[in-house]
């Protein structure tokens, strides 16, 4: 016994000195880490590109029916991804605009809509740009293209009620889902647009209804679309890129990268995409981006979800959100509904942004 | 006499695994551990920028999350690799979080040492990266990966810079399996809807960018 207790002694003292050492090395170690993780993940700012919504509503001008906004059927397009087969209409390529001052005005408008931001900064109050929505530059079938949509106007649209030329209709796309200032006409903004579009179409129909314009309608889901089913497809899809509060994600550079979804820097409540039947097609066709492989289901569900969250007000506010969405908001509008004991529309930020003065 | 063994044989396992516990991750990075790990550094530069002669990646400023999942699938066997799977796996699951902590932290912009490859990329490798091919459902690499590569947020990587040789191997890697394909299968999706004339021009391309992000482009 006697001889065991120094040795004891000793071993014990080894112990807590490991036992120490270990510590501190565990404390240096983890210190940073998991506090950082965190941080990280929760804090993307915002930014970035799905909605040039009221693309969705551009199909609907066509059709010449005021109805509503919704869309009617585009044949050929019924089957997201499908619209491309060989014999559709194809834009010419990248390679192809003209080395001279109408591909110089073309070029202008592709950069515009490609950086919105950083070209048509004095007409945008939120964080989307043209191409957020018009996937590929506004080329890929299925996500509203701007080849399919330049020869369909001058078209009535039903959103408001009068025939509108394409500049007109591009204004909208400021007005709401950019939830800006729109140009004002003959601005080189607008012109150059229109430049671009009109340059995609090159070769294509006038006033043909082509495969592949707008987002695919889908039919009515098997269960009404729902918010906790689509919260939980937008964790499992969606947050990886568009943040789990919705809010996108910057680039290292501080250029805008992914999209925000709802809230003050997204598009309005007036914006096509604010409706749950657009985004659901929108999203079936081209969401995640490049392996688009939810169900009809899902992506009624999830564009439930987004669509159930505040966002900027409808610049056609008439100063009560139940009139509000009487007079302008149909039934795929989640706007003026309750979700979760709050009425939507009730703590929009203000929409658009200040107009700025158009540096020449 | 059992306590007495007991304890001896405590005391020798503490003393054992006391060296590897205590050891810090920039320790690791500058001097190894033990046998098993050779310092970090010793492949990916004193400041985690890489060596692009060797094909060896930047870690510098890389996603944490991104980094530890990369060093689990090397432990786990998942991604493979010979050099980094016996490491990975000497390596206890808190210290391979606590390293990728340590090379997000380290700034991009310490490590330029590793441009300077390839200064004249391929065209179809700009046309791939900045615009994608989405007749094959193939969207711009940049619309992930930010401008020019230089990363978004914590999952996208930056490629910017990085070592022609390791980003063509990486994508191979995806093609055949032989790396996990990222969160949602992403990669894998990818790099299995590309031609394999595609593979070399993309990662020269990247390889020619500069891995520090020019900061304030945007207006806001």
């Amino acid at each position: 016994m006697s001889n065991r207790i120094p040795l004891l002694t000793v071993a014990v003292s080894f112990a807590m000195l490991a036992a120490v050492i270990f510590w501190v090395g565990t404390r240096d170690q983890s210190a940073p880490t998991p506090a950082q993780a965190k941080t990280a993940n929760a804090a993307p700012a915002a930014r970035g590109d799905t909605t040039e919504s009221a693309t969705k509503s551009e199909d609907v001008a066509v059709s010449g029916n005021a109805a509503s906004e919704r869309s009617e059927p585009l044949p050929g397009a019924a089957q997201p991804g499908a619209a491309s087969a060989a014999d559709d209409f194809a834009p010419p390529a990248r390679s192809e605009i003209p080395d001279d001052e109408f591909g110089a005005m073309v070029r202008k408008g592709r950069d515009i809509f490609t950086d919105t931001q950083q070209h048509a900064d004095q007409f945008v109050g939120n964080d989307l740009q043209c191409a957020n929505c018009h996937l590929d530059e506004g080329r890929r079938p299925d996500s509203a293209p701007l080849w399919a949509a330049w020869a369909m106007y001058p078209a009535y649209r039903g959103k408001n009620k009068h025939v509108n030329d394409f500049a007109e209709r591009i204004q909208g796309c400021f007005r709401y889902s950019m939830n800006g200032t729109p140009p004002p006409r003959g601005d080189e903004v607008l012109v150059a647009l229109e430049s671009y579009a009109y340059w995609l179409a090159s070769g294509a129909p006038v006033a043909k209804n082509l495969p592949g314009r707008g987002y695919p309608e889908l039919e009515a889901p098997e269960q009404p679309p729902s918010f906790t089913r689509g919260k939980q497809v937008f964790a499992d899809h969606c947050a990886l890129c568009h943040g789990s509060d919705g809010q996108g994600q910057r680039a290292a550079d501080g250029s805008l990268a992914f999209p925000p979804l709802w809230g003050p820097r997204s598009y309005n409540w007036g914006a096509g995409m604010h409706r749950v039947n657009t985004a659901a097609g929108f999203i079936k066709a081209n969401m995640p981006l490049g392996a688009a492989t939810l169900s009809d289901q899902q992506a009624w569900d999830v564009a439930r979800f987004i669509d159930s969250q505040e966002r900027p007000q409808d610049p056609r506010f008439t100063g009560s959100v139940s009139e509000t969405a009487e007079q302008y908001h149909g039934e795929h509008s989640m706007y003026g509904q309750t979700v979760n004991g709050v009425v939507l529309g009730q703590n929009a930020p203000p929409s658009g942004t200040a107009a700025k003065v158009n540096q020449p | 006499m059992a306590i007495r063994k007991c304890t001896l044989s405590a005391l020798v396992w503490l003393l054992s695994v006391s060296p590897w516990v205590q050891a810090s991750p920039s320790d690791i990075a500058n001097q190894g551990l033990g046998e098993n790990i050779a310092p970090c550094s010793s492949c990916h530069g004193a400041h985690g920028e890489g060596n692009a002669a060797a094909g060896f990646p930047r870690l510098a400023g890389l996603g944490a999350p991104y980094l530890e999942a990369q060093l689990d699938a090397f432990a786990s066997g998942a991604r493979e690799n010979a050099v980094m799977q016996p490491i990975a796996s000497a390596l206890s699951t808190d210290q391979r979080s606590a390293m990728a902590t340590y090379y997000s932290q380290l700034s991009a912009e310490g490590a330029q040492a590793s441009k300077g490859q390839s200064d004249n990329p391929p065209d179809t490798g700009a046309e791939l990266a900045e615009h994608g091919r989405w007749a094959n459902d193939i969207p711009a690499c940049v619309q992930c990966h930010g401008p020019a590569g230089v990363g978004v947020g914590e999952h996208f990587p930056a490629l910017a810079g990085q070592p022609a040789a390791y980003l063509e191997g990486q994508l191979r890697a995806w093609r055949n399996g032989k790396r996990p394909g990222g969160p949602m299968g992403l990669m894998a999706s990818i790099a299995a809807k590309l031609d394999e004339s595609d593979i070399k021009p993309v990662a020269q391309y990247f390889a020619a960018q500069s891995p520090a992000p020019a900061k304030g482009l945007d207006h806001e």
